[in-house]
């Protein structure tokens, strides 16, 4: 059963791919909210605040725009796998020959091709308002890297989500918080303007790292610790919920 | 896929299954012979779906055993979606995907060769050509179930579980699918339905059990279950049609198979 992963994985991703492709709203939905932040905070709040650096504020702002298309991205992951299991489907699939980590894997990798699509969407339109980098190809890989690896933790989280919701809404309701995260970091103001406890728990959450390290590598300066922390956070973040993610599913399909 | 178990196709011995503390099944046992067509008639809440759940592999008993096409459903889960389908209670389609690609989907996943094709032979057999390219969301509910069967059947799964196929049918699609039925097990496929209509496993059926509050309480085939009550006396009653023959003449179907 197993020589049949690879090609399972493949076969279920074509199927979800074929869903986005059908409902392209999802991608539009995506970036739509992030661009109107973006919009906000450059043309309207950007003017006040101060981040102490030289460049431009939509160059500052960027990277937690970025994080916040992914947190609201994911929710479709979690809106899709429960309407699997809804109707009949997931059950067809579940008493069929199917190596069983396939399923899931189809809508992670399709929530990973369906966030890129968002994520090119958003940073077209960051452009179009002036957003400048004079990052090299190896420096846009890397911020490439990082997304992709909060994308799938992210996705896994969604996946937790999915399993366990018992309705479409709370499938997608989990994703609010995640999306408030970067108000609470370094992502819009720095994080030394914020009162001591605020302040505090923005320096030592995971959106301040990686906000930090995309933004080092937009403008081309050392990345420093932030990129070692940001990676841990992902890669934590990632192992924690693939873990309950197929603890769940294995409870579910048993 | 094609050779057929020794002996029975369908064994199940002493099953039980208790959601908490509420006892669902409590020691079920049968055999269904190769090639022949077993019904499971129950009220709702009798136990069929959690049956039909366990012999799929969706669900594990709690205590007993069960074999499927020779192979033990908790020891050989993978062995045994090698060779059944199941058709739950509401029809297993991509709503988003057209006819024709679920039924390519399901032929790529069980690694067939020439899927399109076996896409088309499908659509074919089962009238739905023409609704081939057509999202499955906006079939009929006879469509649907047409669909979902059919995507059951790519393969040939030699044991086929069919659990309330035509609830929620109107007449018409609940002939279809008994013809359906008829044809598979002529081609020698198992099939086990379950259903809580009792024309229906009077009409299709080999064997019946009655599963009554999680045990079977009768098991046979039509003339011995008839059998249990007293010899019929002959009473003269002027034949009426039934509502079925009135309304399937006005709609201008004719009953086919279906003549008693």
């Amino acid at each position: 059963m197993t020589t049949h992963v690879l090609s399972d994985t493949a076969t279920l991703t074509g199927r979800s791919l074929r869903h986005i492709l059908r409902s392209p709203d999802t991608i539009i939905t995506t970036a739509v909210t992030p661009v109107a932040l973006m919009l906000l905070f450059v043309y309207v709040l950007g003017g006040a605040i101060n981040t102490g650096s030289d460049g431009s504020y939509i160059n500052y702002m960027l990277p937690g725009i970025l994080l916040i298309t992914i947190a609201s991205g994911i929710a479709y992951t979690a809106y899709r796998l429960f309407l699997d299991m809804q109707g009949g489907i997931f059950e067809r699939f579940q008493s069929m020959p199917i190596p069983r980590p396939s399923v899931l894997w189809a809508h992670v990798l399709t929530s990973l091709v369906a966030n890129l699509a968002s994520l090119v969407i958003v940073t077209g339109v960051a452009l179009i308002m002036g957003f400048r980098t004079g990052a090299s190809v190896a420096d846009w890989l890397a911020v490439a890297g990082i997304l992709a690896l909060f994308t799938l933790a992210l996705t896994w989280v969604a996946v937790i989500a999915g399993l366990s919701a018992k309705t479409v809404d709370g499938a997608s309701a989990f994703s609010y918080p995640l999306i408030f995260l970067p108000f609470i970091s370094s992502a819009f103001v720095p994080t030394d303007s914020m009162p001591g406890p605020v302040a505090w728990f923005a320096d030592n959450q995971p959106v301040t790292s990686i906000v930090n390290t995309l933004r080092a590598l937009f403008a081309q300066q050392p990345v420093g610790n932030d990129i070692w922390i940001a990676l841990a956070w992902c890669a934590g973040l990632l192992l924690a919920a693939y873990a309950a993610a197929t603890a769940i599913y294995r409870k579910r399909i048993s | 896929m094609t050779t057929t178990a020794r002996g029975p196709a369908i064994t199940v011995r002493g099953i039980t299954k208790s959601y908490k503390d509420l006892p669902v099944l409590r020691g079920v046992d049968f055999d269904v012979a190769a090639g022949s067509i077993f019904a499971l008639l129950g009220s709702n809440g009798a136990g069929k779906t959690t049956l039909v759940r366990i012999l799929s592999t969706l669900l594990k008993a709690n205590t007993g055993t069960a074999t499927v096409h020779g192979f033990d459903v908790s020891s050989a889960p993978g062995e045994v979606r090698r060779s059944i389908s199941l058709t739950g209670q509401f029809a297993a389609v991509d709503e988003v995907l057209t006819g024709r690609e679920n039924l390519i989907l399901v032929a790529k996943l069980r690694h067939l060769k020439n899927p399109r094709a076996i896409a088309d032979d499908m659509l074919a057999r089962f009238s739905l050509t023409d609704a081939g390219n057509r999202r499955a969301g906006t079939y009929s509910g006879g469509m649907r179930r047409r669909l979902d069967i059919a995507m059951s059947l790519v393969g040939n799964p030699p044991v086929v579980f069919l659990d309330e196929p035509t609830t929620g049918l109107d007449p018409q699609a609940r002939i279809e699918v008994w013809q359906t039925v008829k044809h598979l097990a002529k081609d020698g496929t198992t099939i086990l339905l379950t259903t809580q209509y009792l024309d229906e496993a009077e009409q299709l059926a080999d064997r019946i059990a009655i599963l009554h509050k999680g045990t079977i309480i009768q098991n046979g085939t039509l003339a011995e279950l008839k059998r249990l009550l007293p010899s019929a006396t002959v009473e003269y009653v002027e034949k009426q049609p039934t509502l079925e023959d009135v309304f399937l003449t006005l709609v201008g179907q004719t009953a086919g198979e279906q003549s008693r």
